[in-house]
C-alpha cells in the first residue's frame, strides 16, 4: 500500500540530496514528483493541486533548519502536510445515554458494506456491547442472507422483512429495543449518488431512524470518483464519518486522502483483510507513517494484546531467551501470531521491510503455516526437542509424512536455527545479525514500549541498540527453492 | 512487558516469510505484448445489440455535463495547440482515471501530430484509436466441446449480477445455459446466483460454502454436457490480485473448465468504473493468472468514467467487450468505443 508514494519520496530525497540550495525550479520539479506520486496513487486532482499549495506554503514560509539539507526540508514539509490532510485524532465512539445507538452504514454498491456491517457488529460486540444487525438491502438479491450468514458467524443476530426498507429500518430498530440491545447497526443497499430515488429512500432511513452515526463505506481502490462519492452521500446524510474497506489491495489509498480532504469528516474504521477480524479503528496518525514506509507497530501491539495468551508467549520467551527454544515453542508460538489475524495484514504493518520481504509477506498466506505445521507434526516428540539428531533418513521419513519435500524439511530446520541464534545472542546482550526490516522493527517497538512504560528485559536494550548495524541477511537461506507439485488437487479456498 | 513477547513472535513470523519465500516458485508470467490471433471459429452474436446510448444513466450524464467539453471545443477554433488547450485535456483525462502516465502519452501524441481539426476532435481520434481492439465475443465452442465463459475479478465489482444478467441475455437469444456457482467464498453468494438462475430459467450447478470451486465447475460441464447446454457461465469468488496463492487457486479453476469436455472461450475481467489506477495491476495480474480475453466495466451509470480502460487496452490489449449502465439486466450492452469516448470527454 503506498508503495508508489513513500518509493517516490524516497527517489526524490536522493536526488536532492546533493543540493545546497533550492532554487524555485528544483522546488518545483521535486513538487511535479509529488503530484506524479498523488495521482497515481489515486488522489483526487483538485485534493492534490490543494496539497501541493500547502506544500509550497510550507517549505517558503518555514525558516529552514540549520540541520536540514533542502531536499530534507522538502520531504519533511511533505511529510507534515500528509499528516495534517489525514487528519489529527482517532474519532472516539460514545454511545447514547437513551439506548440503542443508531448505526446507519451507506455507500455505493461493492464498496462492502455487508461485511462491514458484521465486521462493525463484532467490533462493537469486543467493546462489551451488545450490537444488532439490521438488513434493509431487499434489493440486491441474497444480500440480507449474507448478512444472516455473517451475524452468524460473529453471533449477532439479523432483522429483516420482506416489506420495505424505511419499515425494515423502524421495526428493526424497535425490535433491538425492545430486546434491550445498546447498538444497531443498519445495512442499507448500494446506491449511486445521483439516483434521486434511491438517495430519497436512504434519506428516509435515516429520518425514521436518527442515527447517531452515519457512515460512508468506501472502497479504498476508489478513483477520482471518490470525491462525488463522498460529497453527494455528505450532502444528502450529513455523514459522521468515513470507513474505508480492502486496505489490504494494493491500493496506494488515495481514496482516503479524497474522500477526507473533500467531506472533512474523519476516516473511522477501517477493514484490512477478508476476515471478520480484519477491522479496527482508523489511526491518522499511524496511516501517515504507513504511508511513508514507516510500518504501523502501535496497531500491532494492540492486536497482540486482544488476541495473545501472554502467558503462554511469556513461556515461550524465557525459553527463547536461555537458548533452551524448542520447536514445539515454535509452533506454540505460531498458533499465537495465527489468532492475531491474516500474516499478510500482519507484515504489512510491520515497519522497516523491505521490498523484498513485503514482497514476500503478500504471498504468505495460513497456506504456508500449515504446511510448516505439517513439517513438524510429522517429526517425533524427540526430534522436535533436539533438531539437531534429524539425520537424512529422518528428513525423509518427515517429508513423506508431511507431504512435503526433503528440501522443504531442511529449510525449516535451518531457518529455525539461525532464529534460535538469533535469540541466543540477543540474551547474551551480543548484536545479532536479523534480516533486513526486523532490526529496524524491533527499533520501533523499543519505541513505541518506551512511549507506553513498559520494561525491558535484559538483551532487548542490545537488541534495540544495536540494531543500525544490523546487517541485511534478509536472503538467507533463499537458495534452495521447493519444486511445484503437479497435478495436485484443487485447494479449497478455505484458509485464506 | 507483552511488547516483548511479541517482538519474539514477529521474528518468528519473519522466519515463516523467509522460510516460504524461499520456496515460493517465481514464475511471474510477463504479460506478451502480441496476443494470438482470435481464431477464425468466431460467430457473430445472435441477439441484436442494443445500443450503449440506450443506457438511462448515459443519456442522462450525456445531457447533463458538458462544461469542460465545451470549454474543450471552445478553445479548438483558434488554430494551434496552447498550454492552456493541453492542460485542460490532461485535467479532463486525470479526472476521468485514465491514468497519469497515459494521459502523458496522449498529450505527447498530440503535441507530436497536432490538431488541424481542433484539439478536442484531435483527443477523440486518439482515445479511439486507443480503443482500437477487436471486441467480438465468442459464444461457441469446438465441435463436441461446451463454451465455456469464466469470470474473475476482486471483491465487490459486481459479477455475480453480471453474470446473472449475461444469463439473461443469452436466454433471450436462445441459448441454453448453465451456471456454476463457483464463489463458494463469500456467504450467500450461491443464493445471489440461485435467484438469476429461477429468474432467467437457466440451470445451475452449486456446493457448499467453501466447496472446492474447481469441483462446481466441473460438475457444471458434466451437466452441460448431459443436457446439451451451449454454454456455461462461471462464476469465482472475488479475490485480490497481491496474493500468489489466490491467483494459483484461479489458474487451477481455469485449467478446470478448460478441460474436455469444457472449453474456455471468453474470460472475463469483471471491473468497477469506480476504481482507480489499481484497475491496472488487477488486469495485469489477472491476464498472467487466468488468461483474460475481455473486459465487463460495470457501474458506469454513475459518476464515474472508468477511464482506466483506456490504459487497460493501450498496455495489454484487453478490450472492454460489455458495459454496466444500469441495474436492469437489459442495462448491460455492448461496449460502444463512440459512445464512451464522448462520455469520457464529458466530464
Amino acid at each position: 500500500m503506498f508503495d508508489s508514494l513513500s518509493g517516490r519520496l524516497e527517489r526524490l530525497s536522493t536526488s536532492l540530496r546533493s543540493r545546497a540550495r533550492l532554487s524555485d525550479a528544483d522546488l518545483e520539479d521535486a513538487l511535479a514528483e509529488v503530484r506524479g506520486a498523488l495521482l497515481e496513487a489515486d488522489v483526487e486532482l483538485s485534493v492534490v493541486r490543494a496539497f501541493l499549495d500547502a506544500v509550497r506554503e510550507r517549505v517558503r514560509g518555514e525558516n529552514v533548519a540549520q540541520s536540514l539539507t533542502p531536499g530534507q526540508h522538502v520531504i519533511k514539509a511533505v511529510h507534515d502536510q500528509l499528516i495534517d490532510v489525514l487528519g489529527g485524532s482517532t474519532l472516539k465512539v460514545t454511545y447514547s445515554s437513551k439506548p440503542p445507538t443508531v448505526v446507519l452504514l451507506a455507500g455505493l454498491q461493492g464498496a462492502g458494506k455487508t461485511t462491514t456491517a458484521a465486521k462493525l457488529a463484532a467490533w462493537f460486540k469486543q467493546q462489551g456491547r451488545q450490537p444488532y444487525l439490521v438488513g434493509t438491502d431487499l434489493q440486491r438479491p441474497a444480500a440480507v442472507e449474507q448478512l444472516r450468514v455473517l451475524g452468524h458467524q460473529v453471533g449477532v443476530e439479523v432483522y429483516s422483512e420482506a416489506t420495505d426498507p424505511v419499515t425494515v429500518a423502524r421495526a428493526g430498530v424497535a425490535e433491538a429495543t425492545r430486546l434491550g440491545r445498546d447498538v444497531v447497526i443498519i445495512d442499507t443497499a448500494g446506491r449511486l449518488a445521483i439516483d434521486e430515488a434511491l438517495m430519497a429512500e436512504v434519506r428516509a432511513i435515516s429520518a425514521t431512524t436518527s442515527p447517531h452515526y452515519t457512515f460512508l463505506v468506501i472502497d479504498a481502490v476508489t478513483g477520482q470518483d471518490a470525491v462525488h462519492t463522498a460529497r453527494a452521500f455528505h450532502d444528502s446524510l450529513a455523514l459522521s464519518g468515513i470507513i474505508v474497506t480492502k486496505l489490504d489491495y494494493d491500493a496506494r489509498g488515495g481514496a482516503v486522502l479524497s474522500a477526507r480532504g473533500v467531506v472533512g469528516r474523519p476516516v473511522v474504521f477501517a477493514s484490512t483483510g477478508e476476515k471478520l477480524g480484519d477491522f479496527d479503528l482508523f489511526h491518522p496518525d499511524r496511516m501517515a507513517s504507513r504511508i511513508l514506509g514507516m510500518g504501523d507497530i502501535l496497531s500491532l501491539i494492540e492486536q497482540a494484546e486482544r488476541t495473545m495468551d501472554a502467558d503462554a508467549m511469556a513461556d515461550s520467551a524465557q525459553r527463547m531467551m536461555s537458548g533452551a527454544f524448542t520447536l514445539d515453542d515454535f509452533m506454540a508460538q505460531l498458533n499465537q501470531i495465527r489468532k492475531m489475524g491474516s500474516l499478510g495484514g500482519l507484515m504489512r504493518l510491520m515497519p522497516g521491510m523491505t521490498k523484498d520481504m513485503r514482497d514476500a509477506a503478500k504471498n504468505v498466506d495460513d497456506g504456508e503455516l500449515n504446511k510448516i505445521e505439517a513439517i513438524i507434526h510429522s517429526m517425533t516428540r524427540r526430534e522436535r526437542r533436539e533438531p539437531q539428531i534429524i539425520d537424512g533418513s529422518r528428513r525423509a521419513r518427515i517429508a513423506r509424512g508431511s507431504g512435503s519435500s526433503v528440501t522443504a524439511v531442511n529449510q525449516l530446520l535451518k531457518q529455525f536455527e539461525m532464529m534460535k541464534k538469533t535469540m541466543k545472542q540477543m540474551s547474551t546482550g551480543g548484536m545479532p545479525q536479523l534480516p533486513g526490516g526486523m532490526g529496524r522493527m524491533a527499533q520501533m517497538a523499543s519505541r513505541a514500549a518506551a512511549q507506553r512504560g513498559d520494561a525491558m528485559p535484559p538483551g532487548f536494550e542490545a537488541l534495540a541498540s544495536g540494531m543500525r548495524s544490523a546487517a541485511p541477511a534478509a536472503g538467507a537461506g533463499g537458495g534452495a527453492r521447493g519444486k511445484k507439485k503437479k497435478g495436485g488437487r484443487v485447494t479449497p479456498p478455505k484458509n485464506r | 512487558m507483552i511488547v516483548w513477547w511479541i517482538v519474539l513472535a514477529l521474528l518468528a513470523l519473519a522466519l515463516v516469510v523467509v522460510w516460504a519465500r524461499s520456496r515460493r516458485r517465481r514464475a511471474r508470467v510477463v504479460p506478451e505484448p502480441e496476443r494470438a490471433p482470435m481464431p477464425e471459429v468466431l460467430v457473430p452474436r445472435v441477439a441484436p445489440r442494443p445500443e450503449l446510448d440506450d443506457g438511462p444513466g448515459l443519456d442522462r450524464r450525456l445531457a447533463s455535463s458538458r462544461t469542460i467539453f465545451d470549454r474543450v471545443r471552445s478553445i479548438t477554433s483558434q488554430g494551434a495547440l496552447t498550454a492552456d488547450q493541453l492542460e485542460v485535456v490532461e485535467e479532463v483525462l486525470l479526472r476521468s482515471d485514465v491514468g497519469v502516465a497515459t494521459t502523458a502519452a496522449l498529450l505527447d501524441q498530440l503535441r507530436a501530430q497536432g490538431a488541424p481539426d481542433g484539439v478536442a476532435s484531435a483527443i477523440r481520434a486518439a482515445l479511439l484509436a486507443s480503443l482500437s481492439a477487436e471486441r467480438t465475443v465468442r459464444t461457441t465452442a469446438d465441435e463436441g466441446r461446451v463454451a465455456v465463459w469464466l469470470f474473475v475479478g476482486v471483491n465487490g465489482v459486481g459479477k455475480t449480477t453480471t453474470i446473472g444478467k449475461l444469463a439473461w441475455h443469452e436466454t433471450q437469444a436462445g441459448k441454453s445455459v448453465v451456471l456454476a456457482a463457483g464463489d463458494t467464498f463469500r456467504a450467500a453468494a450461491s443464493d445471489q446466483l440461485q435467484l438469476w438462475a429461477d429468474r432467467t430459467g437457466a440451470d445451475i450447478v452449486r456446493a457448499g460454502e467453501g466447496a472446492d470451486p474447481g469441483s462446481v465447475v466441473h460438475d457444471a460441464l458434466g451437466r452441460a454436457q448431459a443436457r446439451g447446454a451451449d454454454l456455461v457461465l462461471a462464476d469465482t469468488a472475488g479475490r485480490r490480485v497481491n496474493n500468489a496463492n489466490l491467483l494459483d487457486e484461479l489458474a487451477k479453476i481455469r485449467r478446470v473448465a478448460d478441460r474436455s469436455p469444457g472449453q474456455v472461450v471468453e474470460t472475463f475481467l469483471v471491473l468497477d468504473a469506480t476504481t482507480g489506477q489499481n484497475a491496472l495491476s488487477q488486469a495485469q495480474e489477472f491476464l498472467s493468472a487466468a488468461d483474460v480475453t475481455g473486459i465487463v466495466l460495470t457501474k458506469l451509470d454513475g459518476t464515474a468514467r472508468g477511464g482506466i480502460v483506456v490504459a487497460i487496452e493501450r498496455e495489454l490489449g484487453i478490450p472492454v467487450k460489455f458495459v454496466g449502465v444500469g441495474e436492469r439486466a437489459k442495462d448491460l450492452v455492448a461496449f460502444e468505443p463512440t459512445a464512451f469516448v464522448d462520455s469520457l470527454l464529458s466530464a
